[in-house]
């Protein structure tokens, strides 16, 4: 394979008679280019249709941006910085499909945080049917975590009857929301 | 792929000048700077003294600060209009500019009675300069923009700051017409306080504005 000083040292002729306006060095350039990039993007892509496409666009872009090409640098280093740029610019294009789906999902999550909310709602209506001083202890042991000890000390009964005061409220919610047909 | 797209381009093979770029970009330069004149003329008139002031050395200093910071900021738009430019050495440049128009305000400060130090630095205008400067920058970003779409940024973020960069110096001596502020001070800090700005809200819009 040939060395870039190689690459360099053949294109960049080419190139100056290209700008100077003649069309047989120009095609002849191209053509050399285009070799190089099917390489270059085959190497780095493993879609061939997409790696066609971004020859064909790399080729244009040379084409038609050839004025930016400042004759005191090298070649090669120019045609480089346009075929990696293509390159960056066609896996941000294809990044921001692939971030579509998972937009998708994130509504999803939203829908659970909603439905536990709702859940959470029901569960504050229910507990409301029952007197108060149960409905305190069901909640703080059974929802958010505090052992009968804390409940009781809190409500200012016994570990004893906090415990019963639980088991007969739950015990009452059951047979209400069972449709209390029994 | 087929070999027609080749000869499709080949001939259409006519001679590119060495100097095709830096004229193209020079041009939307002047044809923003233009428009921004056609702005601020309505909007915020020409400075009543403007005869008057010829005789001062601020009012030459401020065409000259705002025209090189321009020169400047050109120079590293054609770099970054190219692919892999790079913004390193005109920074150089802008640094010793900005440096330089310091140094002439403190010295300014230096000179001139304590009592006038206030007006010196804050003129009536203070806040509303760099605001009127970013403004008047718009219509020079969008033409430069446009052009540079045309041309091979790689750097969009470095582009997009130094065509802020000269769309802010283009405005600021579009700008220059209309302040009557006479202070060393005022200018090297609001007038380059109004550019940066500008560059900054160019460095951002360019990841987009700028895209090819």
């Amino acid at each position: 394979m040939n060395s870039t000083t190689d690459n360099e040292a053949r294109l960049k002729p080419m190139m100056l008679a290209a700008l100077a306006g003649d069309q047989r060095a120009y095609r002849a350039l191209l053509a050399e280019l285009r070799t190089h990039l099917v390489r270059y993007y085959a190497r780095r892509l493993n879609n061939p249709a997409a790696a066609d496409d971004l020859v064909q666009e790399t080729l244009m872009a040379i084409h038609t941006r050839r004025l930016t090409y400042d004759v005191t640098q090298p070649f090669t280093a120019w045609l480089h910085a346009i075929a990696r740029y293509k390159l960056i610019d066609h896996f941000r294009r294809s990044k921001l499909r692939q971030t579509l789906p998972l937009e998708d999902d994130a509504a999803i999550f939203t829908a659970d945080d909603a439905g536990a909310a709702t859940a959470r709602m029901d569960v504050d209506t229910v507990l409301a049917t029952l007197p108060d001083r149960p409905a305190t202890l069901i909640r703080q042991v059974k929802l958010e975590g505090s052992s009968i000890a804390e409940a009781a000390g809190r409500a200012g009964m016994s570990e004893t009857a906090a415990k019963v005061a639980i088991h007969r409220g739950l015990k009452a919610l059951a047979a209400r929301f069972t449709g209390g047909a029994r | 792929m087929s070999d027609d797209l080749l000869y499709r381009l080949a001939a259409e093979a006519a001679p590119v000048s060495r100097n095709r770029l830096p004229l193209l970009l020079g041009l939307a330069v002047a044809v923003g700077a233009v428009i921004a004149m056609l702005v601020m003329i309505p909007w915020l008139g020409l400075r009543p003294d403007l005869m008057e002031a010829t005789g001062t050395v601020i009012f030459w200093w401020k065409y000259t600060y705002t025209a090189l910071f321009a020169a400047i900021a050109l120079w590293a738009t054609i770099r970054l209009a190219r692919p892999g430019g790079s913004m390193r050495r005109p920074m150089v440049g802008l640094f010793a500019l900005i440096a330089f128009a310091g140094a002439l305000g403190i010295a300014q400060l230096v000179v001139m009675p304590p009592a006038m130090s206030y007006e010196l630095v804050m003129g009536g205008t203070a806040l509303l300069c760099p605001f009127y400067i970013v403004g008047l920058a718009v219509p020079v970003y969008a033409a430069t923009a446009l052009m540079m779409r045309r041309l091979a940024p790689t750097n969009l973020a470095a582009a997009g700051f130094a065509a802020g960069l000269l769309a802010g110096s283009a405005a600021a001596w579009v700008y220059a017409f209309h302040c009557g502020e006479n202070g060393m001070p005022f200018l090297a800090i609001w007038y380059t306080t109004g550019i940066l700005i500008a560059a900054g809200i160019g460095a951002i819009l360019g990841r987009w504005a700028l895209r090819w």
